[in-house]
């Protein structure tokens, strides 16, 4: 188990990388604590697997440097920095059966055949596949596959962290349970620093202490997950994390109010202010929006019915604002908007800014 | 699971069908009927019977001409089969080195056969070819005219040296399949070079090392222009191989009864030991 | 129109698919929902003329195109394991169904651009498909599949490695697409919150059974069995014997509710109750609610939503709540569940009464 620094790492697939937009990781300057259980939470090609790939030795990252306790292994091979790895879509070794798939990698350093033994069938039985030992690998389902892949990353107990590269997108959904809070049971247990790259929000949410939101090779934000709901740092973060997300609306700033078209809303403090006044917007989820008689007329642009509740998608003075309302709640006759003020946050141009005095 | 048929195709395969008809069945069956009848010349044939068939199968010729093809076939098979995969694991998978491999590797293959024989048949002469003088002024006294070993040796290399190539393509072709998460898990799962090789690469290649396996036995075991051409057989009767035999029998001798029995005999070892192959290795495949 | 009639599969004596019966209408969207392994593959194979049922026939448009291999039916698939044209770039890619049918260039390059736009796919046009990331190939295989412009397209877990908030953007764009073409479309997923975005009809599907057909909305509220009532439900459905005398229902513990007025005609006996994770909640709404009694095994939070996992009884149930709870293991907590939202299910798992739709 180690602590994980990645000291201004960036890295460009091509060649000779000139502006920015030819690197894949922009800049990455970021330590990941020893047993923290983080997940990487980004939207497709935002360079999740690039990082988790430079972390794990798979990719050489064009600048900057890796540092295992404090230990630099920027040059070291995959094998010696003795990283677990299960990758986005599932490789099997298919001449193998199930049990050997997972003897592989500690075969492959030497443990003594009874620890194998131990190991492989604790595993299988934490994966749910105890009945298969002898099957051959060949002719599984995929998520079957993807569960032997993951045993594979889950069997050795030695390794420094283990990454996951969205292991269970090809799982169904109750699957996806048992493993996911076996996962945690597994974290709870041994301490392994694990990265747990997904798509999926309510996976990342649950799963990690810290979330690590990315974006065109950045990290936007990093926090735990009402931090990330409650205060996204940056308008993306708020766009991405919640379903639907965050409303943004362009205003301007007087003082503890803010405008938009012939509307007045009333902050909770007083924005501290950019020198340099960029675009201003406020930021509020649909969650933190009431639709009732009161307050900012609407008109009513489409309900959506998603059986757990509604999501309806409001035009106010030409800005289309989504509203959360319950399976029982109705839509008013006459609807009207207010903003919950303790969900208001303001953004000068997409990042966030404290509130002032 | 079963298909959509569709029964046009049948009528697709059918120009090959008469193709096949005209150019393997009638000739075969000219030949099942000299192999029975005796003739003296001058278009006179008489009933034979098996007589043919006895007289090849007990002859001492035959047997060692036999031998010597399976010894040649099994020899070319232990060298092209190895070497071709190491080389095929050893090309680039991608860059520029891609095509110039390939075009490369393509180069004998586009020889036709008499042309690769005559080239090695200077290429190993002692008085003006480049190999063979090599190594006479190295000391060593190689001529593959006198010396029956050296012959050998000479056809061999030839047949290395003009096959391996299909060995490497089809084994290439398998290789580049293989996607690269692959080669990712094996790194982090601490595989050593041959546990790569054994767990990924020769399950891709197994497919493709069955057809090169196969039609290299049967070529090889119908060889007849490369010796003919460096060796015309000799020294002797040490590169004396079937098909030579037969020519000899047959054009040489004149003795299309013996002959024709021989090419019936060499038609159905070839077809018996392919279908041995066959089945061995699909089966073997099948299990894994 | 897309008719299955009485449609089964046998391969190798193991029933993959046994008795379909199905109607798809042109224009609309069908959501094939259900775990893996329940036969989603296996139907759509057979819808796309990959495979030939066992028994019963496939009917387009009224005719009968029962074993019509695929190259003679106006179809397109994506496979969740998608394949591309490693050596062609994206561009060409997309293009490729387009070139086989013979369009001008012209055409080609509009649609192209057009439907790259769509997917997000535009600045990477001149890639080849294996310098991508995951989404982005499954991205290019799936806009081969909508360029095609197909009569019937069939879509087997598209989305699964695409990012969260595309999926959400797709799943806006993909019924406007599909209302537009006239075409019939068919996606299969393991999700229920993706069936139920998606809207639509949806086709429950479980061991190789269709269980329930229907709008997608009226198949999650009004499940007519208990598999499709655990099939359509994300975090899994609870569930617990219940037993019915006297005019009440007795759960264990002591807990018991009177029958709602409005179910009728229930016997006395042994019953399964069910009901959705998200009806369980803290404070007691609706006048018949009755209170259960539950402890804290894990809460998972999500910011806006938490998951808790209780344990009742000898069963373990999951319970989804808005808002931030913090609660530690082995706590107690009173819950309420209202009669209005629960399913109850007879010794066949048939629906004896159907959960009544709330009031308009
Ligand atoms: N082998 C490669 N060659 C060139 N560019 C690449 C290669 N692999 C990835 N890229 C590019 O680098 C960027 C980051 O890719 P990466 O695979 O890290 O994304 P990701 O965040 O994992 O996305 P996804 O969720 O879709 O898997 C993408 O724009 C992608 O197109
Ligand atoms: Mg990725």
């Amino acid at each position: 188990m180690a602590r994980i620094e990645l000291d201004h790492i960036r890295h460009a697939y091509g060649p000779n990388p000139k502006s920015d937009a030819d690197y894949a990781l922009k800049e990455v300057h970021h330590t990941w604590e020893d047993g923290g259980a983080y997940a990487l939470l980004g939207p497709s090609g935002c360079g999740k697997t690039t990082l988790l790939n430079i972390i794990s030795g798979l990719i050489h990252p064009s600048h900057g440097q890796i540092l295992f306790n404090g230990q630099d292994v920027t040059d070291l091979s995959t094998q010696e920095r003795n990283i677990a790895q299960v990758f986005q879509f599932p490789v099997i070794y298919d001449t193998m059966t199930v049990y050997d798939n997972l003897a592989f990698p500690l075969r492959n350093r030497g443990v003594a055949e009874a620890d194998v033994d131990r190991k492989v069938r604790e595993t299988l039985e934490m994966i749910d596949l105890a009945d298969w030992v002898n099957k051959k690998a060949r002719g599984l389902t995929a998520d079957q596959k993807q569960k032997i892949s993951l045993g594979r990353g889950l069997v050795r107990s030695d390794v420094n962290a283990i990454l996951f590269d969205e292991p269970l997108t090809v799982i169904d959904p109750h699957m996806k349970w048992i493993l996911r809070s076996q996962l945690k049971e597994l974290h709870r247990r041994f301490g392994f620093t694990m990265v747990y790259v997904t798509h999926d929000q309510t996976e990342a949410l649950t799963f990690a202490q810290k979330v690590v939101v990315m974006y065109e090779g950045e990290i936007v934000q990093i926090g735990t997950p009402s931090e990330l709901f409650e205060r996204p740092k940056h308008t993306f973060v708020g766009y991405f994390i919640g379903s639907p997300g965050m409303n943004v609306v362009p205003v301007e700033i007087e003082g503890k109010q803010a405008r938009f078209g012939g509307q007045t809303v009333d902050l909770p403090g007083a924005p501290d202010m950019p020198a340099a006044k960029g675009r201003m917007e406020l930021g509020i989820r649909p969650e933190y929006v009431r639709l009732g008689r009161e307050g900012m007329p609407v008109s009513i642009a489409k309900v959506e019915d998603i059986g757990r509740h509604k999501i309806v998608r409001t035009q106010l003075e030409g800005q289309e604002i989504a509203v959360i309302l319950a399976e029982d709640e109705d839509v008013p006759a006459d609807p009207h908007i207010v903003f919950d003020t303790k969900g208001i946050n303001v953004y000068a141009d997409s990042w966030r800014v404290a509130w002032g005095g | 699971m079963d298909k959509t048929w569709n029964n046009k195709a049948w009528f697709m395969v059918l120009p090959v069908l008469l193709l096949v008809a005209f150019s393997a069945v009638i000739p075969l069956m000219t030949v099942v009927n000299y192999s029975v009848q005796d003739t003296f010349g001058n278009n006179q044939f008489f009933w034979a019977g098996t007589e043919w068939y006895q007289e090849m199968l007990h002859s001492e010729r035959f047997h060692t001409a036999l031998l010597r093809n399976l010894l040649f076939s099994f020899t070319i098979l232990a060298i092209e089969v190895p070497l071709g995969i190491l080389i095929a694991l050893n090309m680039p998978r991608k860059g520029w080195g891609v095509p110039v491999c390939l075009v490369l590797m393509a180069l004998p293959l586009l020889i036709p056969w008499n042309v690769v024989g005559t080239i090695w048949q200077v290429f190993g002469r002692v008085d003006i070819g480049l190999l063979g003088r090599t190594l006479s002024q190295l000391g060593i006294h190689y001529n593959y005219v006198q010396n029956p070993l050296h012959a050998w040796i000479t056809v061999i290399v030839m047949d290395v040296w003009h096959w391996t190539s299909l060995v490497v393509l089809l084994c290439y072709a398998g290789l580049v399949s293989i996607p690269d998460a692959f080669y990712q898990a094996a790194k982090i799962d601490g595989a050593s070079r041959w546990a790569i090789f054994r767990y990924i690469q020769l399950p891709k290649m197994n497919r493709v090392l069955l057809i090169a396996v196969l039609l290299r036995f049967m070529d090889s075991f119908m060889i007849y222009t490369e010796p003919f051409v460096v060796t015309g057989g000799g020294p002797g009767n040490s590169t004396t191989f079937l098909s030579i035999d037969l020519v000899k029998m047959a054009v040489g001798q004149f003795d299309l009864g013996p002959a024709a029995a021989m090419s019936i005999i060499y038609f159905l070892i070839i077809l018996a030991l392919s279908w041995v192959f066959y089945t061995v290795m699909t089966s073997y495949d099948a299990e894994r | 129109m897309l008719e299955l009639r009485n449609v089964s599969k046998v391969v190798g004596g193991k029933t993959h698919l046994s008795d379909i019966s199905l109607k798809l209408e042109h224009g609309t969207l069908n959501v094939l929902l259900g775990p893996t392994l329940s036969g989603k593959t296996s139907l759509m194979r057979i819808m796309a003329g990959l495979d030939v049922p066992t028994s019963g026939s496939l009917w387009f448009d009224g005719k009968d195109r029962t074993g019509v291999p695929v190259q003679k039916r106006s179809v397109a698939m994506v496979y969740q394991q998608f394949i591309n044209y490693p050596a062609f770039t994206v561009y060409e890619n997309i293009a490729s169904p387009m070139r086989v049918a013979g369009i001008d260039s012209a055409t080609i390059d509009r649609e192209v651009r057009k439907t790259a736009e769509l997917l997000k796919l535009t600045p990477y046009l001149d890639r080849m498909p294996l310098n991508l990331s995951g989404g982005q190939q499954q991205r290019t295989a799936l806009a081969r599949a909508i360029v095609k412009n197909a009569r019937l397209v069939l879509l087997d877990e598209p989305l699964a490695n695409l990012d969260y908030k595309l999926r959400e953007e797709l799943r806006a764009e993909l019924p406007k697409l599909f209302a537009a073409s006239g075409a019939i479309f068919v996606y299969a997923t393991t999700e229920p919150l993706e069936a139920l975005l998606l809207g639509g009809n949806t086709a429950a599907l479980s061991e190789g059974r269709v269980t329930q057909f229907g709008r997608t909305i009226d198949v999650f509220r009004q499940p007519a069995d208990l598999i499709t009532a655990q099939t359509f439900a994300d975090p899994p459905l609870n569930t617990i014997a219940v037993e019915k005398k006297d005019g009440a229902f007795h759960l264990e513990g002591d807990i018991n509710f009177a029958v709602p007025a409005d179910w009728r005609g229930i016997q006395d006996g042994a019953y399964v109750m069910g009901f959705q994770p998200h009806h369980l909640s803290f404070e007691r709404s609706g006048k018949d609610a009755f209170a259960i009694r539950a402890k804290i095994i894990a809460t998972e939070i999500t910011g806006s939503e938490s998951y808790i996992h209780l344990a009742f009884a000898n069963v373990r149930w999951s319970m989804l709540a808005r808002g931030v709870h913090e609660l530690n293991a082995g706590e107690i907590v009173d819950l309420a569940l209202d009669p209005r939202n629960l399913m109850i299910f007879d010794a066949g798992g048939n629906s004896v009464i159907r959960r009544q739709k709330l009031a308009a």
